[in-house]
């Protein structure tokens, strides 16, 4: 289907474009990356009619890039990009509450000469705060067919698809000039959305009241603290039923092998190496789910961009600004998706900074290693307040991500990303009822990823350290678990000269390899390894008690204290060569990371051991 | 217009909750005037003040228009507003 037609989405920020984008193409969009280059691409076939191809550009507010995101829109617009062709067509959502500002975006996009359908988005809340449009006006004033729709409804989608076919079938479109300059096109932006509006509208009365309170001196940041902590609370308390189900499931379908197959390698293979690997990361999905679906809602209100303004007093004094608190805020999800927010941060060197401490924000990959390590070693008690003892260390390992990556942004403005930093400019949006589309088709993104790593490079890991934990097979008469005479033991002993200091055995020490594929693999190496090494009984007590037994308090500590720094998974160090375009900054970040670990550790062992 | 001259303030070194119309831009930083013209301000259109950061009253939250945007005092410095 080469002779698709290619429609580009484009508008404003916070315009509903991607609300509009997902009504439009349903679950049927594609995200990929635009080889060598930093920014998302986002298309899916139009619904009902699999020949119009649309592409959800990142929002601009001019053809004048401030981002590295808005550059692609802007070549992608102008027909200059070195991949994607030129759109035969452009949709352009404006928000009907704002409209003089969205306008003239609109007015500039005119003169491109390209065909264009305007919709005019989130009518709903215009008549709600009584402001009238006269859309048939508003469409000859501009030249180009005006729609009225809701995206969150998914109102006026009909009438859109139309227009757009209606317009691809007259591609000769006159382009418009409204002016050179930006005050000009501002002018005239003015001048039609004056002539166009009957009625002038009364203003969002929740969004001021909300910000009363939200932006309040005091209220402000108590209620920023309260809800990040609720989240991190609501991630262990919501998951731990849904985690006890699938912890459950994996136990029986052990048990189901072991009752068919009475031994044997192909026993070993499914139990340790496929159930054991795998099981104890899928058991982590619930969890992540969540803080993903916090992150979600917290975007789709509009509070993320408040969030932002109280943050960026701190971020200015490490050198960055409040922007870079929003892919900082999603690396607790995952660095990667971390990582490529930071394409919005304009300034090259804040941008770098950014990227270089996202790994420190715990990701939700670190999850399991926390959960495991706490529960087997952290007592499960209330302590005043009625907090869980358990949540609150967990609050203090993410807490301590935060000061060491704040530290590293301060060390590291004034060293290597030494330079001017960007200003903080930033709307913020009307707040909305949460988009469950839209956060439904993000949880959904999510849980495909983490499944697919599940099901490949978790499972590969699995499998091989399986097959290394297990060859070569200890000599007659040996003393030792077997799998001190494999090749994991061989290895895990190399490295235990180096993590000696800091309080590893060579089991932790031979998880840690497989650990580099992705962080999680760690805990199911450590089951793996231990299930094999261990008796019939520690493998039924589970690897929380396993690792009870096994390890001191101090090397607990120290192992929790690793993953905080932990040396990065190969998919980070992968999407940050992309993002900085070469192997210098994955090195830099990797190596500083591992030399903070390191010495993190030593200290947090050798004061444990001297005190405990 | 120099009537109007001692009313005039830049906007940065404003109190929260003061109002008035923005009068024009300072054109020692033409690039900057053109984001914050994309940012959505504009001459002759209504600004409030309307939050300040609760750490150092910096950065501020500004209504223009009918958008709501969040800025630093030094680059708010670059619009000029007749209090109201």
């Amino acid at each position: 289907m080469t002779a698709a037609s290619l429609v580009a989405v484009v508008g404003n920020p916070n315009c509903g474009k991607s609300a509009l984008f997902n009504a439009l193409t349903g679950l049927r969009q594609k995200v990929a990356n635009y080889p060598g280059a930093t920014v998302e691409r986002r298309s899916g076939p139009l619904l009902d009619n699999a020949n119009i191809e649309l592409i959800d550009l990142p929002g601009a507010y001019s053809l004048t890039p401030r981002s590295p995101d808005e550059e692609v829109t802007c070549k992608v617009l102008t027909g200059t990009h070195e991949i994607e062709q030129k759109p035969h067509a452009i949709l352009c959502v404006v928000d009907a509450t704002n409209l003089a500002q969205h306008l003239r975006f609109v007015v500039e996009l005119r003169d491109l000469g390209l065909p264009m359908v305007v919709a005019l988005n989130m009518v709903d809340l215009a008549t709600r705060e009584r402001i009238a449009i006269d859309s048939k006006l508003l469409a000859e004033k501009l030249g180009v067919p005006v729609i009225e729709t809701v995206a969150v409804r998914k109102k006026g989608l009909e009438d859109l698809k139309t227009a757009v076919f209606v317009a691809l079938s007259n591609p000769l479109t006159k382009a418009m000039s409204f002016g050179n300059s930006i005050k000009q096109r501002q002018r005239v932006a003015q001048k039609i959305a004056a002539d166009v509006t009957l009625s002038e509208g009364i203003g969002h009365k929740t969004t001021r009241i909300l910000d009363n309170t939200l932006l309040n001196p005091i209220l402000g940041p108590i209620i920023l603290f309260s809800l990040l902590f609720t989240i991190f609370q609501a991630v262990f308390a919501w998951a731990e039923i849904p985690m006890e189900m699938l912890e459950t499931a994996v136990g029986w379908l052990q048990d189901f092998f072991s009752s068919i197959l009475h031994g044997g390698i192909l026993l070993s293979f499914l139990n340790d190496g496929v159930l054991a690997g795998v099981g104890s990361v899928i058991v982590f999905l619930p969890q992540i789910l969540i803080l993903f679906f916090c992150i979600l809602l917290l975007e789709s209100t509009g509070y993320m961009a408040r969030a932002a303004f109280l943050m960026d007093k701190l971020m200015a004094s490490v050198g960055l600004n409040g922007r870079a608190f929003i892919p900082l805020l999603s690396s607790f999800a995952c660095a990667i998706p971390g990582i490529m927010a930071a394409r919005s941060i304009a300034n090259e060197k804040d941008r770098l900074t950014t990227i270089l401490i996202a790994p420190l924000m715990t990701c939700s990959a670190r999850l399991p290693v926390y959960t495991v390590i706490i529960a087997a070693f952290i007592p499960n008690e209330t302590v005043a307040g009625g907090f869980g003892l358990q949540g609150l260390v967990m609050f203090a390992l993410y807490l301590a991500g935060i000061i060491a990556a704040l530290a590293a942004a301060a060390i590291l403005k004034r060293t290597v990303t030494e330079g001017p930093s960007d200003t903080f400019m930033l709307e913020l949006p009307k707040y909305q009822s949460p988009n469950i589309r839209y956060i439904l088709i993000g949880l959904y993104e999510r849980a495909n990823v983490f499944l697919k790593r599940a099901g490949t490079i978790i499972l590969i890991s699995a499998i091989i350290l399986w097959a290394l934990a297990l060859y070569p097979t200890a000599p007659e008469g040996a003393t030792r678990p077997d799998i001190a005479y494999s090749f994991v033991g061989i290895i895990g002993g190399w490295l235990e000269v180096i993590f000696t200091p800091i309080g590893f055995n060579w089991e932790i020490s031979a998880a840690l390899v497989p650990g580099m594929a992705a962080r999680e693999v760690a805990i199911s190496s450590l089951g793996t390894i231990y299930s094999l090494a261990g008796s019939e009984e520690m493998i039924e007590a589970g690897l929380v008690s396993v690792l009870n037994s096994a390890w001191s308090l101090p090397t607990a500590l120290s192992f929790l204290t690793w993953f905080i720094f932990a040396p990065q998974c190969l998919s980070t160090i992968a999407v940050t060569r992309r993002e900085t375009g070469g192997w210098k900054w994955p090195i830099f970040m990797v190596t500083y990371l591992f030399i903070l670990a390191y010495i993190a550790c030593f200290f947090v062992y050798q004061t444990a051991s001297a005190l405990l | 217009m120099n009537l109007l001259s001692n009313t005039v303030s830049l906007l940065g070194t404003l109190p929260k909750g003061t109002s008035g119309k923005l009068y024009a831009f300072d054109t020692i930083d033409p690039q900057m005037v053109d984001r914050l013209r994309e940012m959505g301000f504009a001459e002759g259109l209504l600004i409030e003040l309307l939050h300040q950061s609760p750490f150092g009253g910096d950065p501020i939250a500004v209504r223009v228009g009918s958008m709501t945007i969040a800025l630093r005092r030094q680059q708010a410095n670059l619009i000029k507003v007749q209090i109201v």
